[in-house]
């Protein structure tokens, strides 16, 4: 029983201390080198912390030089408002983020949300994506050619997600779960974390469906609790330094059923936006830091 | 895939029927639309191919029971899975802990960015902890460090660790373990090596 409490609380702590060491405001900074301190003492959920915390200080540190998520918001703020494609009109003058024509504040916490245009669920990228398309008059076949990044490569819709994401920084997660539409999809979204199949028999829940597991060195947030679906969601997009590239929830979406030993999802298709529904709304809240690093 | 394809589809109908009877493990709406949808949304790449996302019959239990089927059916499945099981022809169960301890460090195999055909390695160390010269170990599972020394290196359980990497299902019918000789994920002289891996005297395990 103590043990158990001693391990719920360092759970806990660790849960805490990632959006402060994610943020990038240094005022921060003291607190996150205290809660470190703090969990490094126990060691009751043993050794895993040793590395958990030289990445996090190597993170610090990194955001203290420049958070190179950053770039890609700059980026990602002038894709937004340059007139482009086929149609030559920008983002700016005709995407609906769900918070009216060209409002970007605020609108990435509050996704995925039902869009009646569309008639469907979306998360921030796919709604992008839909812009793009319905809007600007790109190709939907194209932009699901290479949708994520390579070392020299960073797709436009992975830059325009990390703009949007970026001026919700230090909101709340607000998935509108009143919203009958929203609450089918999340519903459906936990039915398919649930799903086991393939070869190894998994599903997400294998890896993600209870507090405090990890694979190799790797901590597995409980997709299912808030502080769990707080950690999956946080710090994305994210600038990954395993390859030295931004990539977004999309990404590691695919990344994980790939892990999972299933087929692959289709880019910016109901499935995935399923699951971020789920996650996302597990996390209604939460703090958002903002884009940022990932191991 | 042949055989397992046999077994899912005798395993379905008995799977179907006790669903059927107990009708808190029908489908759901929501599960019924959420598999419409993953049939639409997922393609095949390399080697892990579209039809991956159907169940096979123990799959389907699991999935409908919340992975907690009423005990009656999961004792007549695990036995199913306990059938699948098969021995080495020559007895012997123990292979060599060093060519095991390497298998156990690999997580290759199945993916859809693994070569088709290429080896599968055991993925053990993602879930658990075996020999103390690895720190970098998952905690899906217990903890098998000293296994040997604490179950003992005896033939019957020399026989349960064989089967239980052969098929983890045979014992704990939606146990989060993959069933790696059932799958063809690993084969008779892997499978020994691991076994020796856990309770060869000489494996660091039992250092
Ligand atoms: C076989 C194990 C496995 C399965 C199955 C799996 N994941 Fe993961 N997942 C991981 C690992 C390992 C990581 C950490 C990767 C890293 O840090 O590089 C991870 C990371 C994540 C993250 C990011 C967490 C963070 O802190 O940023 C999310 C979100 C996530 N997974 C969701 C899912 C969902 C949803 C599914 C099902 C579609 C799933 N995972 C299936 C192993 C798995
Ligand atoms: C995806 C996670 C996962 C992987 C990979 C995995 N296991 Fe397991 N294993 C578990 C879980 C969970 C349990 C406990 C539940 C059960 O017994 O089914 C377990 C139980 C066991 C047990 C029984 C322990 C006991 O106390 O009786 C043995 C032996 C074992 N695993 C060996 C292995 C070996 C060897 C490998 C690699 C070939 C392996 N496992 C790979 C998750 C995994």
């Amino acid at each position: 029983m103590r043990q158990t409490l001693i391990a719920a609380t360092a759970i806990a702590l660790a849960f805490a201390m990632q959006p402060v060491v994610a943020q990038d405001k240094p005022a921060a900074k003291p607190a996150a080198k205290m809660a470190a301190k703090k969990m490094a003492k126990p060691a009751v959920v043993e050794e895993k912390d040793a590395a958990t915390l030289e990445f996090e200080k190597f993170r610090a540190k990194m955001i203290e030089d420049g958070n190179p998520a950053e770039l890609f918001e700059a980026q990602g703020e002038e894709l937004w408002k340059t007139k482009r494609g086929p149609n030559n009109v920008s983002l700016a003058e005709t995407c609906d983020l769900g918070l009216g024509l060209g409002v970007v504040k605020g609108t990435y916490v509050q996704m995925p949300r039902y869009f009646a245009d569309a008639g469907k669920v979306m998360d921030a990228e796919r709604r992008i994506v839909w812009c793009m398309v319905e809007k600007q008059g790109f190709k939907a076949a194209d932009l699901a050619k290479k949708p994520f990044a390579a070392e020299t490569y960073t797709p436009e819709q992975t830059s325009l997600v990390t703009y949007v994401a970026g001026l919700s920084r230090d909101m709340k997660f607000a998935v509108p779960l009143k919203d009958p539409h929203v609450k089918e999809v999340y519903e459906i979204g936990k039915e398919v974390a649930n799903h086991r199949a393939g070869p190894y028999d998994f599903s997400c829940n294998t890896c993600h469906g209870v507090d405090g597991k990890r694979i190799r060195m790797q901590q597995l947030p409980n997709i299912s609790s808030k502080a769990g679906a707080t950690t999956a969601v946080l710090g994305w997009p994210g600038y990954r330094m395993t390859g030295n590239r931004m990539l977004t929830l999309q990404w590691r979406m695919g990344d994980c059923f790939r892990q999972q030993r299933f087929p692959q999802p289709g880019y910016a298709s109901d499935t995935v936006t399923s699951l971020l529904t789920f996650m996302t709304a597990n996390a209604n809240g939460s703090t958002y830091t903002g884009p940022g690093i990932k191991r | 895939m042949n055989k397992r394809h046999q077994f899912s589809i005798l395993a379905a109908i008995a799977a179907t029927a006790a669903i059927a009877a107990a009708p808190a493990f029908a489908d759901s709406s929501h599960r019924a639309k959420a598999m419409t949808m993953m049939k639409a949304d997922f393609t095949t790449k390399g080697q892990a191919t579209a039809d991956r996302i159907y169940e096979d019959g123990l799959q389907a239990v699991c999935n409908r029971s919340g992975n907690h089927p009423p005990e009656k059916i999961a004792k007549q499945l695990e036995g199913d899975q306990m059938a699948t099981v098969k021995y080495p022809a020559d007895g012997k169960l123990m292979g060599d802990w060093k060519a095991g301890e390497k298998l156990a460090q690999s997580g290759r195999g199945f993916t859809w960015n693994d070569a088709p055909g290429s080896p599968a390695g055991g993925n053990c160390y993602n879930c658990h902890q075996i020999a103390p010269s690895e720190s970098s170990f998952g905690t899906v599972g217990p903890s098998l460090f000293n296994f040997g020394k604490l179950r003992g290196n005896t033939a019957e359980n020399q026989k349960y660790v064989y089967s239980k990497i052969y098929n983890a299902k045979s014992y704990n019918l939606c146990s989060e373990m993959p069933r790696f000789g059932h799958v063809g994920a690993l084969g008779e002289k892997q499978i020994k090596d691991l076994v020796a891996l856990l309770l060869d005297p000489e494996s660091p395990v039992n250092k």
